[in-house]
């Protein structure tokens, strides 16, 4: 078993890693943009039903739909919402090609929302324009994505876990190694072009409920992305700024105010009351919500008791079905009833995950990232509150970029001992007759996540953090699986571990609060324009050591007036308005 | 060092009277995305093997005899 077998060897043009959102966009797009180039989808799970919306989505949270808002005013919201640190280029590729996404989505199967003439019936949730398009039928998105990926004929590999890309002597991306599942097969796949699309890293904090699965990302998006992207040599972006989401105490899914919202529910205290102007999920929103849960007149609920019963059996429906469906059965094994009850809110773990926030890999507005050859797209890339429709988007930007750049290039020539090397540690927990079980090291890592780093941040608790993960790290290698399924989840105890280490550093490395909760800086409570009003790129440096440097601020294409600037930083309803 | 049992309530139930797994059906086994489910070589027929449930229900929706039903796991109940 030690020595590639020929048939574990592949070769590509195009590889796209993951298979939920971004990546069946990429696949798609840069097969159909170049049907002669060979595009291998590679999934962990079974791209019918994989990533962040494998039981579909209640609806898109960003649509620049005209006659509602413009690409210009997008990039405004996400500038202001995001504090300033944002490269607009980005952010306005995506709003350029929002409204076309939409329409092709449309002529896919996938049903928006529409009034009665017919158009788009677009709700406002965010703090100053209107986004938010609600899917009605939006269970059936995957199988939609499903059936042009099969029409495209790309080539899929279902539970296949990547876990290294491989880099060329000329630094070019030349391939990924991956592991079978339910084999331990190990594949070396050469390609052109990768597009990491592998979600967010979902599994750093442990949920309150102390349950390892109990997230609010799919488990599967564990950060192994952004592990891989780190050890091939690739930039990640603002890292310290987590996403936190405001979700149903002991349960993983929002209520949701973005469905609720626009038929007139919204985040209340226990008495009752409004706190807060806006329901759009930004660090300031966060922070209100964190300081009500923590306060007097905590804990927060979302509220629907006012509403019409019709009006309620119309948001259940919704809720229900899409998403998260087994909402309902959550709700109904504690007796709880929307017309009654105000459904109580919690905070939930730390993550990263741009799709929310604005931690990922760096990518430009062609989804490229720091290393030739490679891409990054959905939730782990670098375009701040990009959420599903950005992750088709960029998906689909990566997709055509890839395609291009993958019928110019030769397959670059990847290192034998580097491939030797991973197949040693991939393959090491089988070999152990006893040792640690990967799920208490999870729970371990995960448990000093939420002791340590979750906000607020204090910079003695992240340095006591960064010695408990050393001393982990130390553990690795004496992990054990007793199966192939098991050795999944010691590998990617590897990510999890990897991404704490990254939320450590980064969050270290900026001396300013930003962002609200999410870069919550007790022994730094302010934010300082002069020193921080600038990017956190963190990188393995040339002593293969977690370093972190600062990046300006390209200069904005879209101006904000002085006025709007810090809009999101009024959102506390004063208490005797 | 010996590795223990720690029991816990699985959160997935299969009627072995409904499911067809032993005609070759494997729907809820390839559409979990945790991978969690598994043919019980006893009987032929899908069970769940690991404790690792993220109720996102797939598995109970795609079923074609409606055979699997999730319970939302104790811990969180």
């Amino acid at each position: 078993m030690q020595m590639a077998e020929p048939d574990n060897l592949f070769e590509t043009d195009v590889l796209v890693i993951g298979g939920g959102t971004a990546g069946p966009l990429a696949a798609y797009k840069a097969k159909t943009a170049n049907p002669a180039l060979n595009v291998l989808l590679l999934e962990k799970a079974n791209v019918k039903r994989s990533g962040a919306i494998a039981i579909g989505m209640d609806g898109l949270n960003n649509a620049v739909v005209p006659g509602f808002a413009t690409p210009e005013q997008y990039v405004r919201e996400i500038t202001i919402a995001n504090d300033g640190i944002v490269d607009q280029k980005p952010i306005l590729a995506y709003a350029e090609r929002s409204f076309d996404m939409i329409r092709e989505l449309d002529d896919w199967g996938v049903k928006f929302l529409k009034d009665e003439n017919g158009d788009y019936d677009v709700k406002k949730v965010h703090h100053l324009g209107a986004y938010v398009l609600p899917m009605p039928n939006g269970a059936n998105v995957k199988k939609i994505l499903y059936r042009r990926l099969r029409q495209a004929q790309t080539l899929i590999s279902n539970r296949f876990m990547a876990t290294r890309l491989l880099r060329g002597a000329d630094g070019r991306i030349a391939g990924a190694i991956a592991v079978n599942s339910r084999t331990a097969e190990i594949l070396v796949i050469r390609a052109k072009a990768v597009i990491l699309a592998m979600g967010a890293a979902g599994r750093l904090g442990l949920p309150a409920s102390g349950y390892l699965w109990g997230g609010y990302e799919n488990p599967t998006n564990c950060g192994d992305g952004y592990a891989m992207a780190y050890h091939a040599g690739a930039e990640l972006s603002n890292l310290e700024c987590y996403q936190i989401n405001p979700l149903i105490k002991d349960y993983n899914g929002p209520a949701c105010a973005y469905v609720g919202g626009p038929f007139g529910a919204y985040t209340a205290n226990s008495e009752g009351a409004r706190f807060i102007e806006c329901d759009y999920w930004s660090g300031q929103m966060m922070m209100e919500f964190y300081r009500e849960l923590h306060g007097g007149k905590g804990p927060v609920f979302l509220k629907f008791n006012h509403l019409a019963s019709e009006t309620v059996a119309e948001i259940e429906n919704i809720l229900h079905h899409v998403e998260r469906p087994s909402r309902g059965l959550f709700h109904a094994g504690r007796g709880a009833d929307y017309r009654r009850d105000m459904v109580e809110m919690h905070i939930s773990e730390i993550g990263f995950c741009a799709g929310h926030s604005a931690s990922g890999v760096f990518v430009d507005e062609h989804a490229r990232t720091t290393v030739e050859g490679l891409y990054a797209a959905g939730d782990m890339a670098s375009v701040p509150h990009n959420y599903m429709l950005g992750a088709f988007v960029n998906g689909a930007i990566a997709g055509e970029d890839a395609a291009r750049f993958a019928a110019s290039a030769p397959l670059a020539e990847y290192d034998a001992g580097q491939v030797e090397a991973e197949r040693l540690r991939v393959r090491a927990p089988l070999s152990n007759d006893d040792g640690l079980p990967p799920n208490q090291v999870e729970y371990k890592i995960r448990r000093f996540v939420n002791d340590y780093l979750q906000p607020p941040k204090v910079t003695r608790k992240y340095e006591i953090a960064q010695q408990r993960f050393a001393e982990i790290r130390a553990d690795l290698p004496r992990m054990m699986a007793r199966d192939p399924h098991e050795l999944m989840r010691a590998l990617e105890v590897y990510s999890i571990l990897d991404c704490a280490d990254m939320a450590a550093a980064a969050s270290l490395f900026r001396t300013e609060s930003r962002w609200g909760l999410y870069h919550y800086r007790m022994d730094y409570p302010e934010p300082n324009d002069a020193d921080w009003f600038c990017h956190l790129q963190l990188f393995k440096d040339e002593n293969s050591r977690m370093a972190c440097r600062k990046r300006p601020i390209e200069p904005y294409i879209v101006p904000i007036d002085a006025t709007e600037k810090d809009a999101y930083h009024r959102l506390r309803i004063p208490a005797h308005a | 060092m010996p590795i223990a049992n720690n029991p816990s309530e699985m959160p997935v139930k299969i009627d072995a009277e409904k499911c067809i797994a032993d005609k070759g059906c494997t729907v809820c086994i390839d559409v979990c995305p945790l991978d969690v489910l598994r043919i019980n070589p006893a009987n032929g027929k899908a069970h769940m093997r690991y404790d690792e449930c993220w109720y996102c229900l797939p598995c109970a929706i795609d079923c074609p005899t409606k055979a699997v039903t999730v319970a939302i796991p104790y811990l969180l109940r």
